[in-house]
């Protein structure tokens, strides 16, 4: 059933979408996002891949047209990036709202100004609110399996939610993995054909997206939150019967390292792996350090996240964004409000590292644990690497 | 460009066959006299039941369906103000998909409408990407020459020398002091199969080229003149008079261009003058007899040069 390739990832993600046989593909190029698409746009034009390919003129029409695609009951994707995805803003919570199943890899990139083309999560951290099916993936074999696994979860009539596969942008787009790739035999089986709840259909007409007057608009919302929330164990479910499938251990939160540890490093996305070969290390050194990585971001697994901390005296977050104005990282933030009033909540070193593309070898990380031992970290939040006193 | 369209599936409208059923439900909560409503019951009328709606933000996605209520007959669905062609694209590339695969059967009309901001000014864009990408929509402006949903605000589609509340006429103003901006020819230029300027005044007119641009197979743009009583000041039973005086005085003349071919649809022999058009009108009375004049200038030559267009594209030969 398993075939391994070495292969770029960005061009294992369009791999993904093919065999989840989308029918519509909205995009607009952005790096580093681009080979994605550009790799789908070729199996359409080869007949490799039996959709509808719209070279949109923006994000912003990219997104509306996604949401007219699913709104017709056809299975969606789109990817993008950055600026893009700060385009798509408007829309993005429209497409919650509507609870329409589009699928979207958002290839994480720094935002403007200035202008910069490298990894972070700012981009994503812009749009935490926007009510989607939010996952961060580690390495190829992740983002192949999890760009198909979002298929699943965001048209599972228990979910009915857009879903965005966050991949750090060069770190993971632009690497060349050995991957293993399902036959599409095994994906049919894993992810049935798309059965919209409701669709633009005139045999049975609906209205979609009408005015919210204040007697129904909080109702409204809050059921769009309790979808989100309640997609949770959906997620999980998914999850597991791709491991099952493949072999693999995914999880909602993932611990590495040392059972019960004192000190724990917390990470998203790709820089978990360096963390992961710093944590090892130090391991080995009898230093008394863990790892938990979040892989499900939104809704935050608030009680998986809690029993993969369990026993820490410290964690040392380590955010990819910079939230200005505020008390430390955005992912911090999100921690320290899930531990307050935690019994016996440990304490948050927040590291904000990695941003605009600036590297962070795996020995900066043993530094930083050795920082945070010593209580020499900044009680906010430490930029890690700043070259002046600007 | 000039290219020859198949109007095969286009069958005359006459005041006997005229369909009667609109999809546009009454009891909406459209001021009284709203002519912007009443056309879009002509357009649907013409489309019958199996369309699929887009509306973009403003006066006639309010009116429609405040929740729990909705006036439309037919799937309706609305996103942003200025995305309704991207909606649409995404709408007729997902329907095409799906019949391809055998998942659906029939190819309804996919209809979108704009107010004159959403088509002039925020939605240009995605306009322009949609028409230039050929996908088979209409696409109707309802162009009431003002941004009404938010009060009244100037558009690009606003004419010289009305007074709004963002080009109010003072001592220092005229009010608007831009000339509009010619969506339908903008819209021509894009090659697009066809393009027609329609007004409800004249409702078989205006219903047979619905019909003409639901029968051609790609994009069509329809521009209607939507008179709205509130934002232009006038009486709300003189919505159709007014609207028949914008044609007859040549300040809105109706023509349609197939495949790149300009033709009117109505020629009046004897305009009447503007001034006949703009003294009804609470947002033109600050205007002087010079003001006026200069309109009338402004008038002749917008229609002489409309007039050569369409000499120029019947003298010559199709490619
Ligand atoms: C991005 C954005 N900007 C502004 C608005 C506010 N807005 C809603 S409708 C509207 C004007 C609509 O005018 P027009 O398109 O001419 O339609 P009309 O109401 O006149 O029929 C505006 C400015 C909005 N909804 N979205
Ligand atoms: S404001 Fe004007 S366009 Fe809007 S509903 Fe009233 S009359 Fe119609």
């Amino acid at each position: 059933m398993l075939k391994r390739v070495g292969i770029e990832v960005s061009l294992a993600v369009a791999e993904a979408v093919r065999l989840a046989r989308a029918d519509v593909i909205s995009a607009y190029p952005i790096t580093p996002q681009t080979h994605i698409v550009e790799e789908l746009s070729h199996y359409v034009a080869n007949g490799e891949l039996d959709a509808e390919f719209i070279p949109v003129e923006s994000e912003h029409s990219a997104m509306s047209a996604a949401v007219g695609s699913a709104a017709a009951g056809a299975r969606t994707y789109t990817a993008t990036s950055s600026q893009g995805l700060a385009l798509m803003h408007e829309i993005l919570f429209i497409a919650s709202a509507m609870r329409l199943p589009i699928v979207m890899t958002v290839a994480n990139r720094s935002l403007s100004g200035p202008i910069s083309i490298w990894n972070d999560h700012s981009d994503i951290m812009a749009e935490r609110d926007i009510g989607w099916v939010q996952l961060f993936v580690e390495d190829g074999q992740e983002a192949l399996e999890l760009s198909m696994a979002a298929f699943k979860i965001a048209e599972d009539h228990r979910v009915l939610l857009p879903t965005i596969i966050n991949m750090d942008g060069f770190i993971l787009t632009h690497m060349i993995e050995p991957i293993e790739f399902p036959d599409q035999k095994t994906v049919d089986a894993f992810l049935p054909p798309f059965e919209p709840a409701m669709r633009l259909d005139p045999a049975h007409p609906v209205s979609m997206g009408p005015v919210g007057v204040p007697e129904v608009y909080l109702e409204a919302k809050k059921q769009c939150e309790q979808a989100l929330l309640d997609s949770k164990p959906v997620v999980k479910e998914v999850l597991d019967e791709l491991n099952e499938l493949f072999g693999r251990d995914y999880d909602l939160v993932q611990t590495n390292g040392k059972d019960g540890a004192e000190t724990r490093f917390v990470t998203m996305g790709s820089l978990g792996e360096s963390v992961y070969t710093a944590v090892e290390a130090l391991n080995a050194e009898g230093k008394d350090v863990g790892q938990t990585r979040i892989r499900l971001w939104r809704p935050f697994p608030v009680e998986e996240f809690l029993a993969a901390c369990k026993g820490a005296k410290r964690l040392i977050v380590i955010d990819r964004a910079i939230s200005p104005g505020s008390v430390c990282g955005p992912v911090a933030q999100e921690l320290k409000s899930v531990l307050y009033g935690q019994p016996n909540a440990p304490e948050i070193v927040n590291v904000i590292c990695g941003i605009g593309g600036r590297d962070v070898p795996i020995e900066e990380f043993k530094e930083i644990y050795a920082l945070a031992q010593a209580g020499k970290l900044e009680k906010t939040y430490t930029l890690w690497g700043l070259n002046s006193n600007a | 460009m000039l290219r020859d369209i198949d109007l095969s599936g286009y069958k005359k409208i006459t005041a006997k066959n005229m369909p009667k059923e609109s999809l546009v439900a009454s009891g909406h909560r459209a001021c009284q006299g709203c002519v912007e409503v009443l056309a879009m019951g002509m357009v649907t009328k013409v489309a019958g039941p199996n369309t699929v709606v887009v509306n973009a933000t403003g006066c006639m996605e309010i009116i429609t369906s405040p929740y729990p209520q909705t006036a439309w007959k037919c799937p309706w669905i609305h996103v942003a103000f200025e995305n309704a062609s991207a909606v649409a694209s995404g709408i007729e590339s997902g329907l095409k998909a799906l019949r391809r695969k055998g998942k659906i059967g029939d190819n309804p009309n996919v209809i979108a409408f704009g107010g004159d901001g959403s088509t002039f000014d925020i939605g240009f864009q995605s306009l322009s990407g949609a028409l230039e990408r050929g996908h088979n929509f209409l696409y109707c402006c309802l162009d009431n020459e003002a941004y009404m949903n938010t009060g009244v605000q100037r558009s690009s589609a606003t004419p010289y020398g009305a007074s709004t509340t963002t080009s109010p006429a003072g001592r220092e103003s005229i009010g608007q002091q831009t000339q509009k901006k010619n969506m339908p020819l903008i819209c021509a230029a894009h090659n697009i199969p066809y393009v027609a300027t329609a007004n409800p005044a004249y409702h078989l007119d205006l219903m047979n080229k619905v019909q003409k641009a639901l029968a051609v197979d790609g994009p069509a743009y329809i521009h209607i003149y939507a008179v709205c009583p509130t934002g232009w000041g006038i009486k709300g039973e003189t919505g159709i008079e007014i609207a028949k005086l914008a044609t007859e005085t040549n300040s809105f003349p109706l023509y349609e261009v197939v495949g790149g071919r300009f033709n009117f649809t109505k020629q009046i022999k004897k305009p009447k003058p503007i001034l006949d058009y703009l003294k009804p009108q609470r947002r033109f009375r600050h205007l002087t007899e010079k003001d006026v004049a200069y309109i009338q200038k402004q008038v002749d030559a917008d229609y002489d040069y409309l007039e050569r267009l369409v000499r120029a594209t019947n003298d010559a030969p199709a490619e």
